[in-house]
């Protein structure tokens, strides 16, 4: 086994470009950064485009044109670069157009600190734009995440046809570490489907037994619309509310209700923990040290590191907590995530750690509140 | 050829409206240029403008308003050969100025036609970027201090290579629009036309009035001379095409094995400049190339050349969760910027951990054994005080042996900067190893 050295952002890079990638369209924000740089080494040898945006407005553009023609787009950047893609991104899901959006997270608000990590966008990432739909979110915990995430938002974005986004960290994304690079999982790469060959196309019908309509590019012999604006099947404007609720509400079944077929996470469970540690993200590794010293000194907790944020994978959270007495949120944050597990939990005891000072939760500071 | 407007959806512009005019001319260029429905992608935002793309039967994406170049940038690079036309009204050459500025200066294939009438029509006739400041408007006085743009000649300073200025009522109009259609490049047409739905209601303006202010200006006929240069993506293809394959992060062999067992935590506290991360980076490949786990955590300023710079690396047997140190076994010290990152580190430390310091250099008190480098003595320069201290790891056999650092500089540096760096280890090394004292200013404790 030979291993290499690689950090979260050129892992992703790499598993974008494995997923069919071919084009990225970026502005520079520290710490994404690394990842434009990594794709314009990647992509136009191989035939791919990669261009350097004069906003983030600009990048999420791009990648709708792209997208729609059926390339693998994706983009990249951070707090500052996520609240402008805000108008574009709600194109992307009420056009359902198929993008994977990279956020670094660093620490805000606002410009923050740019080498300092956090998870502050959490509830940002699933609210942050207008007609609220669903999205999907993915949280990697390292560079090996990184990869294995990147491929499995390309498969989503692809598979529901919306933007899936991978809510990564500064201390994920610039933080080199041995990863074993042939052995990392690789989910089979799925790409859109086509509309049924024998009816007509209407842009927003969907498949048959599926809440995902069938995809065309521009450009080809049949003629595709597409459209930001309220619309029916055909995509032209409606106004009539029975089409108009029909579509929205399919859009949101189309991901809430098949989160339990992308529920990712990693659980640890203690038969003797009274106590079960919920996190996402670069937390989760300090968790990990957390849990294997609680252990050590007598009082286990259990873990369940979360790597599908959005939608809620409820199913999965009711189903590893159900032995715990006592659920304890960490994030790297003022408390986010923990308003979705106290909603599901109810009947739990619900606590919560977290800091927003750009420095990692540490284990000791984990294993104290585990503790109690 | 028949025309490719939308029989299904005829054009319904409040009667009088210059658009329709702009419509009907557009339609019969593409009839002209023999194009097919499917050959073209009509591209359009919001505003009255936006409404071209349903009136034709062709590909077409409608979005943000003012964001129409940024769809049809991706499209053209994703589909070079569609004819891709953008439809955009003065509101959206205001909210999207930058992407107006953009596109003139990247010179994509793309045809952008404004359809400049001088005011928003759809939101009650407020101004815009181009509404004359003696105009009477929906939005009060605010027009009469503000000065109008003339968007010619911003896309020319811009860099578009072909620019044209017209009135929507030009009796050449379809032509007109043909040879911008044609052009090779990015192309932009100023088409100034009357909005009767609400411009009218307060202001007169006629089609020769529209003439006589044209007439005032430097005339903008298409092509620009000075702008003239390789379309965008024919200079993108002809560069791509001589690159290399990228290749990921390479394999590294185990060929060495570490000094012990013991998980190590370094923190190396410096400022730019000093190959902090550089060092960090060494010390990673070293662990690799004996098999060992590692990270790296980095914390620097965004700034170049100055500010902090901390390098937290782990080398473990084992794998390795929580990537920050709380309690290192290792602390290199060489600059007050990153030991101020972690002043609150030093009162931690024990008789464990291995301080490495650089001379004149103020750091916290602390239990670790300490070792002072005088690297005036050595003969460094402070570039290079971080890789020395790796020298002085492998001489102890701390954390890296010799051959781990030899490995690892082998792999992370190109020549000629490896034979300078290769120098500097060894000159490092020999100097600790044989001749301890002239250079180390001082030891707690014998090692």
């Amino acid at each position: 086994m030979k291993l290499r050295l690689c950090d979260g952002n050129e892992a992703l890079a790499w598993a974008a470009f494995e997923a069919g990638c071919r084009f990225f369209a970026g502005y520079p924000i520290t710490p994404a950064t690394s990842i434009f740089n990594a794709m314009l080494n990647i992509l136009p040898p191989a035939g791919g485009i990669v261009l350097q945006a004069e906003d983030e407005i600009a990048a999420m553009g791009y990648c709708i044109g792209a997208s729609m023609c059926g390339l693998k787009a994706m983009t990249a950047t951070s707090g500052p670069g996520l609240s402008l893609y805000s108008e574009q991104l709600s194109f992307a899901i009420g056009s359902e157009i198929p993008l994977v959006v990279v956020d670094v997270q660093r620490l805000g608000p606002s410009t923050g600190s740019a080498t300092k990590g956090a998870d502050g966008d959490i509830q940002f990432l699933r609210w942050g734009t207008s007609g609220g739909l669903p999205v999907i979110v993915l949280a990697p915990v390292d560079a090996g995440d990184c990869f294995t995430l990147t491929l499995h938002a390309f498969n989503l974005a692809e598979q529901y046809r919306c933007p899936v986004f991978l809510a990564s960290n500064k201390e994920v994304a610039l933080t080199r570490e041995t990863v074993d690079w042939s052995s990392m999982e690789r989910p089979a790469i799925i790409d859109r489907a086509p509309p049924r060959a024998d009816r007509p196309f209407l842009p927003f019908q969907p498949l048959p037994d599926s809440d995902v309509p069938g995809f065309l590019p521009l450009g080809d012999a049949t003629l595709v619309r597409q459209t930001s604006s309220t619309h029916g099947t055909d995509a032209y404007i409606t106004t009539d509310p029975a089409v108009i609720s029909s579509i929205n509400e399919r859009m949101k079944r189309k991901v809430e209700s098949r989160v339990d077929r992308f529920s990712y996470a990693q659980a640890v469970i203690e038969p003797q923990a009274e106590t079960m540690i919920v996190t996402y993200g670069i937390t989760g590794r300090a968790a990990r040290d957390a849990c294997k010293e609680l252990k050590a000194r007598g009082k286990p907790a259990s873990l369940l590191i979360l790597k599908t944020l959005w939608p809620v994978p409820e199913e999965l959270i009711r189903q590893q907590t159900q032995d715990a007495k006592r659920v304890l949120v960490v994030e790297m944050n003022l408390g986010q995530y923990v308003t979705e597990v106290k909603r599901i939990l109810k009947h739990k005891s619900v606590e919560f750690l977290g800091q927003m000072n750009g420095r990692l939760i540490t284990p000791a500071q984990i294993r104290e509140a585990a503790i109690g | 050829m028949a025309s490719l407007l939308n029989k299904n959806r005829p054009p319904v512009f409040c009667p009088g409206c210059s658009h329709e005019t702009v419509l009907r001319a557009l339609d019969r260029a593409f009839q002209n240029m023999g194009l097919c429905r499917n050959q073209i992608v009509m591209v359009s935002d919001i505003g009255c403008s936006g409404l071209f793309d349903t009136f034709f039967n062709t590909h077409a994406l409608h979005g943000l308003h003012g964001r129409a170049l940024t769809y049809a940038a991706g499209i053209k690079l994703a589909r070079p050969d569609l004819q891709v036309v953008v439809t955009m009204g003065d509101g959206g050459l205001g909210i999207g100025g930058a992407h107006l500025l953009a596109a003139c200066r990247r010179n994509l294939d793309l045809t952008l036609l404004l359809l400049n009438n001088f005011n928003f029509a759809m939101t009650g006739g407020q101004f815009s970027s181009t509404t004359p400041a003696a105009a009477s408007i929906g939005s009060g006085f605010l027009n009469s201090i503000e000065r109008p743009m003339d968007a010619g000649q911003v896309a020319t300073a811009a860099g578009a290579p072909y620019v044209a200025r017209v009135s929507a009522y030009h009796r050449n109009l379809a032509h007109l629009l043909e040879c911008a259609l044609r052009y090779r490049g990015f192309s932009f047409v100023d088409i100034q036309g009357i909005c009767p739905g609400r411009y009218l209601k307060h202001n007169r303006l006629t089609p020769q009035m529209i003439n006589e202010n044209l007439s005032k200006l430097h005339p903008l006929e298409g092509a620009v001379a000075e702008n003239e240069r390789p379309e965008y993506f024919d200079a993108y293809a002809s560069i791509t095409a001589r690159l290399k394959p990228a290749e990921p992060p390479s394999p590294i062999e185990v060929t060495c094995k570490p000094p012990d067992s013991e998980r190590q935590e370094i923190v190396l506290l410096g400022k730019a400049g000093q190959r902090i991360q550089t060092a960090g980076e060494v010390l990673c490949i070293a662990g690799l190339t004996a098999g060992l786990q590692v990270t790296q955590k980095t914390d620097y300023a965004i700034t170049v050349m100055t500010g902090p710079s901390v390098s937290e690396v782990i080398l473990s047997p084992q794998a390795i969760h929580f990537t920050g140190i709380t309690q290192p076994t290792i602390v290199i010290a060489l600059a007050k910027e990153g030991i101020d990152r972690h002043r609150d580190m030093f009162s931690r430390l024990d008789s464990k951990t291995l301080l490495i310091q650089a001379t004149g250099i103020a750091v916290p008190a602390s239990r670790a054994r300490v070792i002072s480098l005088d690297f005036q003595a050595l003969h460094l320069k402070k570039s290079d005080w971080a890789l020395a201290c790796l020298a002085v790891l492998a001489a102890m056999n701390k954390a890296i042996s010799r051959a781990m650092l030899d490995a690892a500089i082998n792999l992370q540096f190109k020549p000629p900067v490896r034979e300078t760096v290769k120098a500097l280890i060894h000159h490092t090394f020999t100097k600790t190893f044989m001749q301890r004292n002239a250079c180390i200013e001082s030891i707690t404790e014998n090692f």
